[in-house]
């Protein structure tokens, strides 16, 4: 690599500054003796366990849903494409808050489904589908646009092969192009349990905050951090963690993506 | 089975009809570009034509009829392509790329291993069946290919350009693999070699700009081209004129000398000359094609083409360096055993 210029390095370490501090800071915070103590406690376990479950669930939504989405959108061509890209790609930009009031416009139980849940028993505001709800909204673009874009990078050439050597159609998905697309289809799950685990405004929104039903890890810590800003930055740090080796996963040097 | 095909795609400008029969392979021959690649794609189902029909044995491949295009779905037609760059799938083993036509089937995966180790061994590379395709050399991933192509059990094999960008060696071992494997069945075969052609081939069709202009058994087809786009993809001069007597009327009014036993007077007619027994000779001789050069070519192989209008000769350097014409220099060709003159 070329030699960079002084003026570029010096403004690559204030950013990189600026990246870091908060973690020290949230680092300078912890009583590091007390912190398995801490973390043990009744609160941040069951914060932190719903967290798990929750944000595993909603990844598995993505999965589910996001991948035959990615599939649908990248059939498709021209402004429609782009439209629906756009519509669908929105919860990625939209705020928190935002995305929490519409799904309890939609799932409430005074919003569009609500009635219809409720007759169907199926309550969803205030529980903890709706926390999963609430995490799958704003994590399934990330699935969508991996799977899109990787899609879009292949010519269809394998596929073709595969169909002259008597692959049907559900042959050919799972058995050429699953594979084909996994390291992406791999990327957006983990984008999107990293995006759950860090929901915050919609789900205060559409689910509010009931200790072990709706109650997430971050929702625990904006509770806790005046009441108990020890356990606030204990659990912080938890997630710290969970994101740091999330991105490392991801972003593993080296992995090359099987076309 | 026999293949009856016309393929049309308007917007490749391909335009082709040939026929296969059962049992046999039909060579495809023609330069880059000339819609080799096009028919095949075709034939396999890559490609939608917008014109033409295909028959292979009873079964339609496609077919234009009333204003509409049927088409049967590449799975259903039982026709196996091997690509150039081999298309094996890049995240299963050699084995499990040629056991998939038969998972397709619904074969269970262990069946399908035992049916695939078969075919691996009668293409000669079984013990590359753990291996995954980034690691295969460009030969064996041909050979691979072959055999999957040839474990769909198909009734007609599609090969394109089967020996592009081979080396050597891998180029013999395919072919050697291809003469044996390919015996009793229905194939198309493309290629810009004529030799593939003749090796492999019981008969050649003969591709330019998207037309076949020919079509016939490989050896009769090479030995009295109809055209001279044949003529040149067998390496042979062709001159063609009006039969009289004893020799063939250019339309310049030149005489080329030549046998023509059967032949009637007025009848139309060529000869296909091998470029290296026409020699340069001087102006005055009897019998001489007298010609304008065009141009000089190196053939690398110490030999130089010297090319005129109507004729061209492969001179040895020495011959060149005795007397080197020039471009747009006269120069007089003759022909050293009086070819054989047949109506075209």
């Amino acid at each position: 690599m070329a030699r960079l210029p002084r003026w570029l390095i010096l403004l690559a370490v204030i950013a990189a500054a600026f990246a870091v501090l908060p973690l020290a800071g949230l680092a300078s915070r912890a009583n590091w003796a007390e912190l398995p103590d801490q973390l043990a406690s009744p609160a941040s376990r069951t914060a932190l366990e719903l967290s798990l479950r929750t944000a595993a669930a909603a990844t598995g939504l993505c999965v589910v849903f996001g991948v035959p989405l990615g599939f649908a959108l990248a059939a498709l061509r021209g402004v429609t494409r782009a439209v629906l890209r756009a519509v669908l790609l929105a919860p990625l930009v939209l705020p928190p808050v935002v995305s929490g009031l519409g799904l309890l416009y939609a799932f409430g139980r005074k919003g569009l489904l609500g009635e219809t849940l409720d007759a169907a028993g199926l309550p969803v505001a205030f529980t903890t589908a709706a926390v999963v709800l609430a995490q799958a909204f704003v994590a399934m673009p990330f699935m969508v646009v991996s799977v899109e874009a990787s899609l879009a990078a292949r010519d269809g050439r394998l596929e073709a092969i595969a169909a002259t050597l008597g692959a049907g159609r559900s042959r050919i998905l799972a058995a050429v192009t699953l594979p084909g697309i996994g390291v992406a289809v791999g990327m957006g799950a983990v984008l999107a349990f990293a995006r759950s685990l860090g929901e915050f405004g919609a789900t205060l929104t559409f689910a509010g905050s009931l200790e072990g039903v709706t109650r997430t890890a971050p929702l625990q810590i904006y509770l806790a951090r005046e009441s108990d800003p020890q356990a606030a930055v204990a659990l912080g740090l938890v997630l710290v963690a969970l994101a740091i080796l999330i991105v490392a996963a991801a972003a593993r040097p080296g992995r090359r993506v099987v076309q | 089975m026999k293949l009856d095909a016309t393929v049309a795609v308007s917007a490749r400008g391909v335009n082709a009809t040939l026929s296969v029969p059962a049992g046999e392979t039909l060579a495809l021959l023609g330069p880059n570009g000339s819609g080799k690649s096009t028919v095949i794609e075709v034939l396999a189902g890559l490609v939608q034509p917008d014109d033409g029909r295909a028959t292979l044995g009873n079964t339609a491949l496609f077919a234009h009829e009333d204003g509409r295009m049927r088409l049967t779905e590449a799975r259903r037609r039982g026709v196996a392509l091997v690509t150039q760059d081999a298309s094996l799938f890049p995240h299963l083993s050699v084995l499990d790329n040629v056991g998939f036509p038969a998972r397709a089937r619904g074969v269970t995966k262990a069946r399908s291993r035992i049916v695939a180790h078969e075919w691996l061994e009668r293409a000669g590379v079984g013990d590359l069946a753990e291996r995954k395709p980034s690691s295969l050399s460009g030969g064996q991933a041909r050979k691979v290919a072959v055999a999957r192509a040839l474990s769909s059990e198909p009734k007609l094999i599609l090969l394109d350009e089967p020996f592009a960008s081979l080396d050597v060696d891998a180029a013999v071992a395919l072919r050697a693999l291809l003469r044996e494997v390919l015996v009793g069945r229905t194939a198309v075969l493309s290629t810009h070699d004529g030799l593939d052609a003749i090796d492999l081939a019981s008969s050649v069709a003969v591709l330019d700009r998207g037309a076949v202009v020919e079509q016939g058994p490989t050896a009769a087809t090479f030995e009295r081209p109809r055209t001279a786009f044949t003529a040149a993809m067998a390496g042979l001069v062709w001159i063609s004129g009006v039969w009289t007597s004893h020799a063939l009327t250019l339309a310049d009014g030149q005489s080329v000398y030549a046998s023509g036993r059967g032949l009637a007077a007025g009848a139309r007619a060529a000869v296909a000359i091998d470029p290296r027994t026409v020699k340069l000779v001087s102006g005055d001789t009897r019998s001489a094609v007298h010609d304008v050069v065009k141009t000089l070519e190196p053939r690398g192989d110490g030999t130089l083409r010297v090319r005129g209008s109507l004729l061209w000769a492969d001179v040895s350097i020495a011959e060149a360096a005795r007397a080197l014409p020039h471009v747009d220099d006269p120069v007089s060709f003759a022909i050293a055993s009086r070819p054989l003159a047949y109506a075209v």
